[in-house]
């Protein structure tokens, strides 16, 4: 019963989360609005989106371990739109550092990527989000096939460079308690896949021994 | 403390140019409406210009035309990690601080160690104001009124050998009233140094009060070092012990990240922080907000005629 009322609903629960994915911007506008971005807002919203990339990056990939759990296979359907709203954040994040923090000068932004290991990080990062977000549409995944899925695999490595950019970036203040609380949560989720195919391995091959 | 009623030596009118006077009018204004307006974000007493006065002069040898940074913004946008590692947790943590009873101690290479009770201190020099640029190691930089007076005043008064080369600052370090000395972020308590010819340069400033008022306790209150020419964290708060030494002390950000923070700190726009550039800087509270560009650094923090001699012949690429 609770299954088919949620899958028959699973629509507006999209329209829902699309909603919602967009609250963190506007609050962002109504702190703006209210004067309350701290005395340097620039490093606030750069800050702010940062986080909220990162957190988007967790719920994405917490679909796959909760579809495992809970067997309800639709949650699939919010995935794509999770995973398009770390590249939103993703996108904003960098360029509220190209535009207001290296004034567009691409000359500048190029140093800094190549000189600094936190922005190396972080650039790759946010270069290696764009072929997910481009292909995040059934075209592509028509088109792809088996290589689409090989594709946005890349979302694991992604997730590594995300922590080391995030801890590089507090390396030299050694106030890691925020950061260590994102990578365990990421780790974990990375983990439970492992744990997941090391279980269904052995379920497998007692199978055929039996 | 008594309340103080500000008698000035000369006018200040002769010093201060009237659009500051008049810029302090509107902040006091400004001041009070935030207070009306603010929604519980800040508790009141961090926007609160109500901090008791002190009796100064302003100092027309330290003063700069660039546009003073807003109270609310000097006094809610603080690095003290004894109060938490947010910039605004110390606006809202440092309330538990008791500045009163305050002494600093006077110790090593000194013909006598002696102990100085806040008030003493507070009545050793005349006060004055200086309006000071400072410049974070972090990028970002404010335009501060400081009230206090030349640090050198306090140590000629306290026979310091002839064999002290370094003088070690030592800030409070209280778990009952500072939540943050118990984690392991920095070496408790905060210590910061100078070498002895910096600590003596009249720019050197004993802090006790901005704004016309004694410091917030956010702000390093009662009494904290100001030095210019330096980024702001070679700047020890709320001290309480004061060291002459023959060796270069050690000091707290040095020693949790020698290759980011080192002993002279010096503002230097040609050596790069190892994860961002010191070239520019970014200006707290320009009015043009998000899309202000930075500014450029400039060397020794823009104090370079008056210190650039006390580091004649040094390679500052080296001794950064």
């Amino acid at each position: 019963m609770l299954a088919w009322i949620y899958k028959s609903t699973t629509k507006y629960h999209r329209y829902a989360l699309i909603f919602i994915g967009l609250l963190p911007l506007e609050r962002l506008f109504y702190l703006g609005l209210q004067d309350q971005l701290s005395a340097n807002p620039i490093e606030f919203i750069t800050r702010s989106t940062g986080t909220w990339a990162l957190v988007f990056l967790c719920l994405t990939l917490s679909i796959t371990p909760l579809i495992k759990i809970t067997g309800l296979a639709n949650l699939i359907t919010y995935r794509r739109i999770l995973g398009l709203y770390v590249f939103f954040y993703a996108c904003l994040h960098f360029l509220i550092w190209f535009l207001l923090d290296q004034n567009l000068e691409l000359e500048a932004m190029v140093k800094d990527v190549l000189k600094r290991p936190f922005i190396t990080m972080g650039f790759l990062s946010f270069t290696l989000l764009l072929p997910l977000a481009i292909t995040s549409n059934r075209l592509s995944m028509h088109l792809l096939k088996r290589r689409w899925t090989q594709l946005h695999r890349l979302i694991y490595l992604i997730s590594m460079t995300v922590l080391l950019h995030y801890f590089w970036h507090k390396g030299g203040k050694h106030d890691y308690f925020t950061v260590s609380i994102y990578a365990a949560i990421v780790l974990s989720l990375l983990l439970f896949r492992v744990w997941w195919a090391i279980k269904s391995f052995i379920k497998r091959n007692t199978q055929i021994i039996s | 403390m008594k309340k103080v009623i500000t008698t000035a030596f000369i006018s200040e009118s002769e010093v201060t140019p009237k659009e500051i006077y008049l810029r302090r009018r509107e902040f006091l204004q400004l001041g009070a409406a935030s207070l009306v307006a603010s929604t519980g974000l800040l508790p009141t007493w961090a926007l609160a210009n109500t901090q008791e006065k002190l009796s100064y002069k302003a100092n027309p040898q330290f003063f700069t035309q660039e546009k003073l940074t807003s109270y609310k913004d000097i006094t809610s946008y603080n690095n003290f990690y004894e109060f938490g590692t947010d910039k605004s947790d110390p606006a809202q943590h440092a309330h538990t601080l008791k500045t009163r009873p305050w002494t600093i101690s006077i110790e090593g290479l000194v013909k006598k160690p002696k102990v100085l009770d806040i008030d003493q201190l507070l009545k050793l020099a005349p006060m004055e104001e200086r309006i000071y640029r400072l410049r974070c190691v972090e990028g970002w930089s404010m335009v501060i009124p400081w009230i206090g007076y030349s640090l050198s005043q306090l140590i000629k008064s306290c026979d310091v050998l002839g064999s002290a080369k370094y003088i070690e600052f030592t800030s409070l370090a209280d778990s009952k009233q500072m939540p943050y000395v118990n984690t392991s972020i920095l070496k408790w308590p905060y210590t910061e140094g100078l070498r002895l010819d910096e600590a003596m340069h009249p720019l050197t400033l004993l802090t006790f009060g901005l704004y016309g008022e004694i410091l917030p306790k956010q702000n390093g209150a009662p009494v904290r070092v100001t030095v210019p020419w330096k980024y702001g964290f070679k700047s020890a708060k709320s001290i309480v012990k004061i060291r002459f030494t023959d060796q270069q002390p050690q000091t707290s950000w040095n020693l949790v990240a020698p290759n980011e923070y080192g002993f002279y700190s010096n503002v230097n726009p040609k050596v790069d922080h190892p994860r961002w550039s010191q070239a520019t800087e970014r200006r707290i509270g320009s009015e043009n907000g998000l899309f202000t560009p930075k500014i450029k650094t400039l060397a020794f923090n823009g104090y370079e005629q008056q210190v650039s001699s006390l580091y004649a012949g040094m390679d500052l690429q080296k001794y950064y």
